[in-house]
């Protein structure tokens, strides 16, 4: 195999030689290209980067260096490069690495916030980053300057700048069951949502910041009313069971509900006008209560059905309620009478009070002497029950009629109204006089005596039966053949009407023949002694002859 | 010299594609066709040593990109991340898989950093005719030519993966530039392979 040895090698052939035209390899153009590649990502690496900002949150759950992403309208805009621990360990600080196109939304008064999934009762946020993670949401601010270290919120914004709407302060005593992102409802139409809270600086009241979204927040006047709008009402009235409620996120979670009062032309409020947080809707509607009169009623019935809250009504008009029930002991008389006091809102009356005489006194001295005249005219306070159903008590201030006197005390305090025993108690009480005089009616013997009386009857009917009925039929019978001869005896053939005929006859000839004497006697007067003479008519002897029948007759 | 020549020696030149053996003329780069086949005849491969070191200086630039840029993104129920090669390796290996880091760290970082290690080395050594263990550097650089074919196992994994998990919604792998910059790499490191003539190692015996 070794080619030396060979012998009569073959002539190798002599290639032509042909040379290259390039003194530089082009292979480096790979590497140049290469270069050139990794170059123009890095200056569009760089062209791309936004700033980096530092955003500190309490705690880092869901953030993730590299991965969690910052998102603004959904839109990712950033990545969240590390999270470490600040320098005294309260919070971590996530560093930032925001989108070029994003560095608009490092504004000095941007909100950051980290969205995780929410659950609460009214509804749940953030479904989305129950499996992808949770991420970083931007709220960006409308200021000019630029920002870099921001403090993250622990809970999303209740409303995202730039949210058309406006904002509304409403106070109120307690925060109750609301809280930020509660609904607002008008005509039970979520319109908006509670922002913000804060207790007041006095610690009196808390100041809820309330955002309604246009177009609603014109329904917000300058006249309107707000009320809170939790829980359920139940009412039970004359035109039967209601139960009204905004929503049923409401009844848990609270809401608020506002309202303009009918025929309102109010302006729209402007933004950040303050209101009052009413108890519920009827309250809100109701003019200011004003000052509250406390007033004791002394009752010696029991009161049960009688709770704290009850309404107290002054014809059928709500002006008060009941705050306290006690009970009190009354040695003199070995009682335990109920001592209940009420407080009333004398300017629910309305435009009433304005008619009310007016006393140049203190406002308590005025009060009382206006009670001492009504109860001089049957003011008396009455435990009623407002619902025959539940046994539901309620106190009525009225007028009673022939209420007997008693002394007012116009000077002490509290004020006691004398009280009557309650309508229904009333009517209790007259339901059992009734029953008691019915009881004492002797039944027993009333019945008895009605008893004997009736076998009495009873025995004098028989007798009747039994000899009064024959001898009435037989007295009935004689009777009918008395009629029937008298009748024998008026018919037309009978004797007697024959007789009485003919007597009658008799009766006419008679008077015929007075009548002639009469004429006689009247024109001859002398024949009564001459008798009559030949040219005499008729008539004097007649009347003779008639004045002898007559005679005769009288006979 | 007790030594068998070589062809060098003879003034001989062999085709690469038909085994016809001719007179070498010049010595140097210039481009001599085979009478028989047409096929380039050249003693060493022409400019071995210069290409192979502007594919070795592509393939490292390339390697900058491909280890710093995600090579997969994983979406597991919405919960998408981009994930670097070394992120990959340090998420499994805190997860405990450490098999699994351990193989994508071989066949990832330490086979092409090796690569470039050993290419630069033999093309070093090449370079300055050393005539310092010239058979354990052949048999180094038979080792990076038989290693090379396996380099692409990333750049399959991710296309296999992401054909694969396509589950709408639910999981979703799709291939990020990194792994295009990781299969250049590849590319790269084996065309600079191809090119580094192991023949050059032993023209430093000569002299």
């Amino acid at each position: 195999m070794n080619p030396v040895s060979d012998k009569n090698p073959p002539e190798p052939h002599n290639p032509a030689v042909t040379r290259s035209r390039w003194r530089v390899s082009p292979v480096w153009l790979v590497p140049t290209v290469a270069a050139l590649i990794g170059l123009s990502m890095v200056i569009h690496a760089w062209l791309s980067s936004g700033p980096e900002i530092t955003i500190s949150f309490k705690t880092a759950a869901g953030l993730d260096a590299g991965k969690t992403r910052v998102k603004y309208k959904d839109v990712t805009v950033g990545t969240v490069s590390s999270v470490t621990l600040a320098d005294d360990g309260s919070h971590v600080v996530a560093k930032i690495s925001l989108a070029r196109s994003a560095r608009s939304l490092a504004r000095a008064d941007s909100r950051f916030w980290v969205v995780r999934p929410r659950i609460d009762i009214g509804g749940i946020s953030g479904v989305d980053t129950l499996l992808s993670g949770a991420y970083i949401g931007v709220d960006t601010g409308s200021a000019k300057t630029e920002r870099t270290a921001f403090t993250g919120l622990e809970t999303p914004p209740a409303v995202i700048n730039g949210t058309a709407g406006k904002s509304f302060v409403v106070h109120t005593i307690d925060l109750e069951s609301l809280d930020i992102d509660s609904p607002v409802y008008y005509r039970h139409i979520k319109v908006g949502r509670v922002a913000s809270y804060k207790l007041d600086d006095d610690g009196r009241g808390v100041s809820l910041q309330i955002f309604i979204a246009a177009p609603y927040d014109r329904f917000v006047t300058t006249d309107t009313y707000f009320w809170n709008a939790s829980g359920v009402d139940i009412s039970l009235g004359a035109d039967g069971f209601k139960l009204k409620t905004q929503s049923m996120a409401t009844i848990v979670a609270g809401g608020i509900a506002f309202a303009a009062p009918e025929r309102s032309n109010n302006a729209p409020a402007p933004a950040d006008t303050q209101f009052v947080l009413a108890k519920d809707e009827q309250s809100a509607m109701a003019p200011p209560d004003g000052p509250a009169q406390y007033i004791q009623l002394r009752f010696e019935q029991s009161l049960r059905g009688l709770s704290v809250g009850a309404p107290v009504e002054f014809s059928g008009i709500n002006i008060g309620r009941v705050v306290s029930m006690n009970l009190d002991y009354d040695a003199s008389r070995q009682r335990f009478p109920s001592v209940v006091g009420i407080e009333i809102y004398p300017y629910r009356l309305g435009p009433v009070v304005a008619k009310l005489p007016k006393i140049e006194a203190n406002i308590d001295q005025q009060d009382a002497q206006f009670l001492s005249q009504m109860v001089v005219h049957g003011l008396r306070a009455q435990a009623r029950s407002g619902n025959l159903l539940t046994g539901q008590l309620y106190i009525s201030l009225d007028f009673v009629p022939h209420a007997p006197k008693v002394t007012f005390n116009a000077n002490a305090r509290p004020l006691t109204l004398p009280t009557v025993s309650g309508g229904f108690d009333q009517l209790q009480e007259q339901v059992a006089s009734i029953v008691s005089k019915i009881d004492k009616i002797p039944l027993e013997s009333i019945g008895h005596h009605l008893d004997t009386s009736l076998s009495e009857l009873d025995g004098t009917l028989k007798q009747i039966n039994g000899q009064v009925l024959p001898e009435t039929t037989l007295t009935l019978r004689q009777a009918r053949q008395t009629f029937g001869a008298a009748q024998d005896m008026l018919a037309e053939d009978s004797p007697l009407q024959q007789n009485l005929g003919q007597t009658l006859q008799e009766l006419q000839r008679t008077a015929r023949s007075v009548h002639m004497l009469t004429d006689l006697l009247s024109r001859h007067p002398d024949a009564l002694l001459r008798g009559r003479t030949a040219d005499q008519p008729l008539a004097a002897p007649e009347l003779r002859s008639n004045t002898a029948t007559s005679q005769e007759s009288k006979q | 010299m007790s030594r068998p020549p070589r062809t060098q020696q003879l003034g001989l030149i062999a085709c690469h594609a038909c085994g016809l053996v001719c007179h070498h003329i010049v010595g140097g780069n210039e481009h001599v066709p085979c009478p028989r086949c047409g096929t380039a005849l050249h003693r060493r491969r022409p400019d071995s040593i210069t290409r192979a070191w502007a594919f070795l200086i592509a393939g490292l630039i390339f390697y900058i990109p491909a280890s710093m840029l995600p090579v997969m993104y994983t979406d597991l129920l919405g919960n998408g991340s981009d994930s670097t090669i070394m992120h990959g390796i340090v998420e499994f290996w805190k997860a405990g898989s450490w098999a699994i880091a351990f193989v994508i760290f071989i066949a990832s970082v330490a086979v092409p950093c090796a690569k470039f290690l050993v290419l630069g080395l033999l093309l070093a050594t090449t370079q300055r005719r050393s005539r310092w263990a010239m058979r354990e550097r052949a048999r180094l650089y038979r080792l990076v030519e038989l290693v090379g074919y396996w380099s692409m196992l990333d750049v399959l994994v991710v296309a296999i993966v992401s054909a694969l998990v396509k589950f709408q919604g639910l999981s979703d792998i799709e291939p990020r530039i990194g792994i295009l910059f990781f299969g250049m790499v590849v590319i790269f490191t084996m065309l600079s392979a191809m090119n580094f003539d192991p023949r050059l190692i032993w023209d430093a015996d000569e002299t």
